[in-house]
């Protein structure tokens, strides 16, 4: 048995791996949940349920959704240019910090439809200044950033962590570490009523199209992609590779820290250090799991999103630890890797 | 050219073949690589298979090495069937391959490298001496002489070549495949290839050298075998035959390379006045001043290594003079690609793979990725892939870019027409200067014909041509002066009328301020 690879990718191909990815993935967590005594399609009937079963559930899968889109798009735009960066996480709680920071009182005079941009764009900035300096390392020394922006991750954490102890305390928190609160004009609208669900959505899509529009028809979209693909040979054509690396970093530590604006914003008002669980890092899954295709990421993040919010209702129903959610999500990962593998080759005898 | 072996072959024909190949047919969906494909190896011969690019060479060398199971047929090696699709077996009955891309790791040493694979991945220790005496030993024997503890990376091609030789040897190889093995070398290491293959199939070594260049297979082998359409077509002693007559078997009707005719010269278009090149404090390029003027081609050779690739970085806008200038057109060259690509310089790398074109991207967005940025195919940012494709869909047409549509991906073009695809796009608005960095490297008879025709009609519509090139052949029916590069000098110009092989070997061995004769006569020029 050899691989060959193949001389095109098949469309149907490409589009049916990730739901073949993650058929597998549950296949194999059905082993586990079976091995834990459960059983394994009542369990997967109420992670269907938990998610997508009622108003409630399904409001809170598309809340949970919303940040993994963004930083879903943070790895995938950065990925295809072979920036890896694997600190969104971190990028994401510099975001979100720093509209607590200006969010409190700064920008508190001012109507909400102008309170609202201005604080997502210093979210933004704040993310793209901490994927910068890893960037920065790389062009002017040649460091690995997979490397430090993994580390920066949990640099970002801490400094969080020392800011909502000290500076940035909330004195009304009855000494809990958290942050001072936005002030009510930076607070999401609701897009729908009586839930968690805010118009942080509706933005995380409309710039998953708008990602999607430059990547594929814009001048920066297809140099970038060169840029990723072949290196050599985009400096041989022309492409500014410094400059379209340091726009690509913009842009993707740019979503990360909009992923925390936005969740500040939307659903919690002020930071924790448990503000994400792992949204970073699970945007590294989404986006695989989207084959880096922007548009995909929003189903992916969807996927992603209803996995968490699904298990912690199987876990109340028939006591499967949520972990079960990790465990699928993480699997899914692997077998997409797979799945990739078979859209470029078939097996030949 | 008869081989000083040639009677070897013949000799051994009584006992059973070394290696016997039998009525090997291969199918890849619709396309029949091996149709039928039956040839023997004798003891101490050197067979050379001839074909074009995609006459079924590789795939049959495939076969036989087990990276492929044939369809039909079967392999035997001193007379006991090899299993099909087994590498291992092949390496263990002493069949040894040396890749076309060699299959190396850049970051590990010489001994490193050559050990790699013979040793179980479960002792603790591993034996180094007694690798490195053995490895000497080879060496020593076959005249491959290699520092064992180079890094590989550090290594010119030529000597990674001789790594890959000595990692088959080191593994008892008896049968040594090569798969066209001179594609990277300059001239002179091909000689040397050549003579250590000789030396092998003297010391009763088997060797199957694949090739599709004709001078090489009448220098170095015993007997020549003619693939077309994947079948053998053709069988002849080396001494038995002429480059013509090799040369229509392969291709299935006559071809022949244009000739450059004499034009006229017109203004200087590209002037180097001492122009150098410092890399990482190494000098790269010293001092170069030459002129190239609007209807003529200034060729550079030279052995490889010794600055082709900075000068035509250096022309082509990657690299800046650390001292000296470029001028175009009497004014200093424009900084950067995008302006000199606006300027109207075309630029053909050297590596077409590495640098010319991105193979997962279309055809289309590699027709157009060095000029995306001009208003011809973009408007406020957005690239207008409508006028991208007509570009591409003309390139295709014109140039004849065969299986080529401007939505297919590149690498699914051969060498010769993704090389027609990298021509097409530099020279469809004519350009002014052309910069043609070892433009037919690994290409065919029919595709070097089809380069050297585009070429020399851009020099006829008045460009001014860089040809910098290792294939003497080439230069010498394309330049219309020559000049060596030697350790990043440039010796004096020899025009192409006066050029001769011993002349051109002179000059690239640096020698040329001891050779008074074309001394002289160049500074006339």
């Amino acid at each position: 048995m050899r691989f060959e690879r193949r001389p095109h990718r098949p469309f149907a191909l490409v589009i049916a791996s990730p739901v073949i990815a993650i058929a597998a993935a549950l296949a194999i967590s059905g082993v586990l949940i079976a091995l834990a005594g459960a059983p394994v399609l009542e369990a997967y009937y109420q992670i269907a349920v938990g998610s997508f079963g009622s108003k409630l559930a399904f409001t809170e899968t598309l809340t949970r959704a919303t940040p993994l889109i963004f930083t879903g798009l943070a790895a995938a735009v950065a990925f295809r240019a072979q920036v890896w960066n694997i600190g969104a996480e971190g990028q994401f709680y510099i975001g979100a910090i720093a509209v607590a920071a200006f969010g409190a009182q700064a920008t508190a005079g001012l109507p909400a439809a102008l309170a609202i941009p201005l604080l997502m764009f210093i979210g933004a900035v704040a993310g793209m200044i901490v994927l910068l300096v890893p960037l920065g390392l790389r062009l002017r020394f040649g460091v690995d950033e997979v490397v430090t922006t993994l580390l920066l991750n949990f640099v970002a954490v801490l400094f969080v962590s020392m800011l909502i102890e000290g500076p940035l305390k909330d004195p009304l928190a009855f000494g809990w570490p958290q942050s001072v609160p936005v002030a009510d004009n930076a607070i999401l609208p609701k897009l729908i009523e009586r839930s968690r669900l805010h118009i942080g959505l509706a933005v995380a899509v409309a710039i998953a199209v708008v990602v999607h529009i430059v990547q594929a028809r814009t001048v920066f979209g297809m140099q970038s992609k060169a840029a990723g693909l072949n290196p050599r040979a985009a400096k041989f054509a022309g492409v500014p590779l410094a400059s379209t690396l340091i726009k690509v970093a913009c842009l993707s530590g740019g979503l990360a820290g909009l992923a925390g604006a936005v969740e500040v914003m939307g659903v919690k008002g002020y930071v924790t250090t448990d503000l994400s669980p792992g949204f970073g890092y699970s945007g590294i899954i989404v986006a695989m799991l989207a084959n880096l295709h922007p548009i995909g990421v929003i189903a992916a993040a969807l996927f992603t999103a209803a996995m968490f919010v699904g298990a912690d209702g199987m876990s109340r129903a028939i006591g499967i630890p949520s972990y079960i959610a990790d465990v699928t999500v993480a699997l899914s990962l692997l077998t997409m890797l797979v799945a990739l593998f078979f859209t470029q080759y078939r097996i030949r005898k | 050219m008869g081989s000083p072996f040639s009677g070897r072959g013949v000799a051994g024909m009584s006992e059973t073949p070394v290696l016997r190949l039998s009525n090997i047919s291969k199918r890849f969906g619709d396309t029949i690589a091996n149709d039928a494909v039956s040839i023997d190896l004798a003891r101490g011969e050197v067979l050379a298979l001839l074909g074009e690019n995609g006459a079924g060479k590789t795939t049959l060398m495939s076969i036989l090495f087990g990276h492929y199971t044939p369809d039909e047929g079967t392999v035997e090696v001193e007379g006991r069937a090899l299993p099909p699709g087994r590498p291992r077996a092949a390496i263990d009955a002493g069949v040894g391959m040396v890749h076309q891309h060699f299959s190396l790791a850049a970051n590990l040493t010489v001994l490193e490298n050559v050990m790699t694979g013979t040793q179980s991945l479960w002792r603790a220790k591993s034996d180094t001496a007694s690798a490195r005496r053995k490895l000497a030993e080879i060496a020593d024997r076959f005249g491959l002489a290699v520092n064992p503890d180079a890094r590989l990376g550090d290594l010119s091609v030529g000597e990674q070549q001789r790594v890959e030789i000595l990692k088959a040897l080191y593994n008892d190889a008896r049968i040594l495949i090569l798969d066209e093995p001179t594609a990277v070398l300059t001239n002179a290491e091909a000689e040397r290839l050549f003579s250590t293959l000789r030396e092998m199939a003297r010391q009763g070594l088997s060797l199957i050298f694949i090739s599709h260049k004709l001078n090489e297979v009448l220098a170095a082998a015993d007997r020549v075998v003619v693939l077309r359409g994947g079948k053998v077509v053709a069988e002849r002693q080396a001494e038995a035959t002429t480059k013509e007559e090799l040369a229509e078997l392969m291709v299935g009707r006559q071809v022949a390379r244009p000739k450059r005719e004499a034009g006229k010269a017109g203004d200087v278009v590209l002037e180097a006045i001492g122009a150098s090149l410092v890399v990482d404090g190494v000098a790269r390029l010293s001092d170069l001043n030459f002129q190239i003027r609007a209807g003529e081609t200034l060729g550079i050779i030279g052995v490889s290594g010794n600055g082709q690739a900075q000068l035509a970085h250096l022309v082509s806008g990657l690299s800046d003079a650390t001292a000296g200038e470029l001028r175009l057109f009497g004014e200093p060259i424009p900084t950067g690609v995008e302006a000199l690509v606006e300027a109207g310089v075309g630029r053909i790398p050297e590596d077409r793979n590495a640098e010319g074109a991105i193979g997962e991207m279309t055809l289309w967005e590699n027709a157009i990725l060095e000029r995306v940025r001009s208003k011809r195919f973009s408007k406020n940012g957005f690239v207008d892939r409508a006028a991208a494709r007509a570009f591409a869909a003309t390139i295709i047409e014109d140039f004849d870019v065969r299986g080529g549509a401007p939505d297919r991906r590149t690498r699914l073009l051969s060498g010769g027409n993704m090389q027609k695809l990298i021509l097409g796009r530099n020279l469809h608005d004519q350009p002014k200067l052309l910069i043609a960095a070892q433009p037919t490297r690994g290409l065919d008879e029919g595709a070097i014909a089809a380069v050297h025709t585009r070429i020399l009609e851009a020099r006829a519509k008045g460009a001014a041509v860089l040809l910098i090139s290792e294939d003497l052949d080439e230069v010498l029916s394309l330049a219309d002066r020559i000049r060596a590069i030697v350790k990043g000098r440039l010796s004096p110009p020899l025009a192409a009328e006066e050029a001769n092989a011993q002349r051109l070997g002179l000059m690239m061995a640096g020698d040329w301020n001891k050779d008074s004769q074309y001394g002289e006569a160049s500074h006339a020029l």
